[in-house]
């Protein structure tokens, strides 16, 4: 991959991330970079952690009852822990889209135009919704009907209506958890077509369950394992060349 | 197992079912059938007095002269202010309960209480009534004595049935919306109310649906028997529909009885207008929903 050697602005970094849940600590010192314009994956077994470590890249875990954070996640060198982050900005400028799709039961426009209102967004709010749609991959297909509920469209096109709800909100970073377990083999398609697309203007972090996605999306890959860690590099090296053994072992399918 | 066996079993398997079914079939008939009994006895009682006189005459010791004028304007008093105050008051405390307060033993303390009072008995909020707003606040025998107390009664109802609209309310809707970086209050006022509110209406109609019919706690705030005015203020005092027709019920002279079947026929009909409207305004929000 001749990306390879383009050089990557750091955007984010966890350091020292940790996440416990009450007692049980789900992620054990995570130290991650992200970059800026790449998709980075997160992979490994159900319960290792992954979806927890994503969502606390903009403090949507803080919802959770019973969460608590050490260590820190700089954003532009800023913690986002820090007291004086207000998480409502934070998640203006992280965006999520969520494992199945959450259209509001509203409108498709408003579907895509509510999150620039409410944070005062209004000025050419209709192109603003249409070059969300369009980036999204949604607009052709929705473009004569974009005042029936967003209910109405299939699982796929909820899902790419959600991410054009995300996209409308110009993030810098936008978070997927699984964002195609959901989805069937063609929506799924689709949405990965997208995020290559995507990756041009924003930073990807992807939870997936499926390595092959992982290895079809990413530029760079973690593979976590009951919280840990245990390694992160650049996807085509996690896929062919893995430092470690309980890497290979994973992507090979040998368990997980 | 063998096959002989296992015909002979299913074949018992299907019959219980067949009879559960009928079981449940007659239980739904039998409701229904007293439904229609009740209800045409009292419109064979009270088909005769029924007319535009009964609705716009006072009560009058001639039968014949007597209408239900200011029972029925008491109780529509009564219910207005009585949604005025229960209202806010209700559904602002489920949003609080459900969607700011903190979980913690004091909050469940607090539902806990909420859900008891849902179940006292609806003379004991009379007492409380006449003790606090006739006497202590001294608003008398009032419509603003009634009112307060009734809202007392029916808010229990209405914060447990909206608590559990706002409940059903999926999670993933608030984390999209809270995901765009929406603040807590703009997630509840866009979607968690608009979603929860069909269900919410459901639970405030069979409340106000239950204060229009309520008598025990009014005669106890001192609702009037005999009232040959109409409530101009909500310091006026007052009666209303289902205390005018236990005053009529209670006469022994049989036209007085035929009176009180005319006066259920006017409660009926006021509580299906309620009703209709609030299934409206349900509807239209459910279809917008879709």
């Amino acid at each position: 991959m001749s990306k390879k050697n383009t050089p990557r602005n750091l955007l984010m970094e966890s350091k020292d991330l940790c996440v416990y849940y009450g007692e049980f600590k789900a992620v054990k010192n995570a130290s991650i970079p992200i970059y800026e314009n790449t998709v980075t994956a997160v992979i490994g077994p159900s319960g290792c952690g992954k979806s927890t470590f994503v969502r606390s890249l903009n403090r949507m875990n803080e919802l959770i009852p019973g969460v608590s954070v050490t260590g820190a996640i700089l954003f532009h060198d800023q913690n986002i822990y820090d007291s004086k982050v207000d998480p409502v900005q934070l998640r203006r400028r992280i965006g999520m889209v969520f494992q199945k799709p959450n259209p509001f039961p509203k409108s498709i426009y408003q579907n895509v135009a509510w999150g620039p209102k409410i944070n005062g967004m209004t000025e050419s709010l209709d192109d603003r919704v249409e070059e969300a749609l369009k980036k999204a991959a949604l607009w052709e297909e929705v473009k004569d009907k974009l005042d029936q509920s967003g209910l109405s469209l299939s699982g796929g096109q909820q899902q790419r209506l959600c991410i054009a709800r995300a996209i409308a909100m110009e993030p810098e970073v936008i978070l997927m958890d699984e964002p195609c377990s959901a989805l069937d083999p063609i929506s799924t398609g689709r949405v990965e077509d997208l995020l290559y697309e995507l990756k041009k203007k924003y930073t990807i972090a992807m939870v997936t369950h499926n390595m092959q996605q992982a290895a079809r999306v990413s530029d760079y890959t973690t593979f976590m394992y009951q919280g840990d860690v245990i390694e992160f590099g650049e996807t085509e090296k996690i896929f062919t060349r893995p430092a470690k053994k309980q890497t290979e072992d994973y992507v090979t399918g040998k368990f997980g | 197992m063998n096959e002989q066996h296992y015909q002979k079993v299913l074949f018992r398997r299907k019959l219980v079912g067949k009879v559960l079914a009928f079981m449940c079939v007659m239980a739904a008939f039998s409701a229904f059938v007293l439904l229609v009994v009740l209800i045409s006895k009292i419109f064979y009682d009270g088909w005769a007095y029924l007319n535009w006189d009964f609705i716009t005459n006072f009560p009058s010791r001639f039968p014949s002269k007597a209408g239900v004028l200011s029972a029925l304007t008491g109780s529509l008093w009564v219910i207005g202010l009585t949604c005025l105050i229960a209202l806010p008051v209700g559904v602002g405390a489920s949003i609080y309960l459900e969607e700011f307060a903190p979980k913690n033993r004091f909050t469940k303390l607090i539902d806990l209480n909420i859900s008891n009072l849902a179940g006292v008995p609806s003379i004991v909020y009379g007492i409380l009534g006449l003790v606090i707003f006739v006497r202590g606040f001294g608003f008398g025998r009032s419509i603003l004595s009634a009112s307060m107390t009734m809202a007392l009664l029916i808010l229990p109802i209405i914060i447990i049935s909206s608590k559990e609209a706002i409940k059903a309310i999926p999670n993933a809707t608030r984390y999209a919306a809270l995901a765009l970086g929406a603040t807590r209050w703009q997630t509840v006022r866009d979607h968690v109310i608009p979603s929860a509110l069909p269900a919410m209406m459901t639970g405030i109609i069979l409340a106000v649906s239950r204060a229009i019919g309520e008598s025990a706690p009014l005669l106890v705030v001192g609702a009037l028997g005999y009232v040959a005015f109409n409530p101009k203020t909500p310091m006026d005092s007052f009666t209303v529909l289902p205390i005018q027709i236990f005053n009529w019920a209670a006469r022994p002279k049989a036209e007085f009885h035929q009176l009180a079947a005319s006066g259920i026929i006017v409660l009926l009909v006021v509580l299906l207008a309620m009703n209709s409207l609030a299934i409206l305004i349900r509807y239209r929000y459910q279809r917008k929903l879709k």
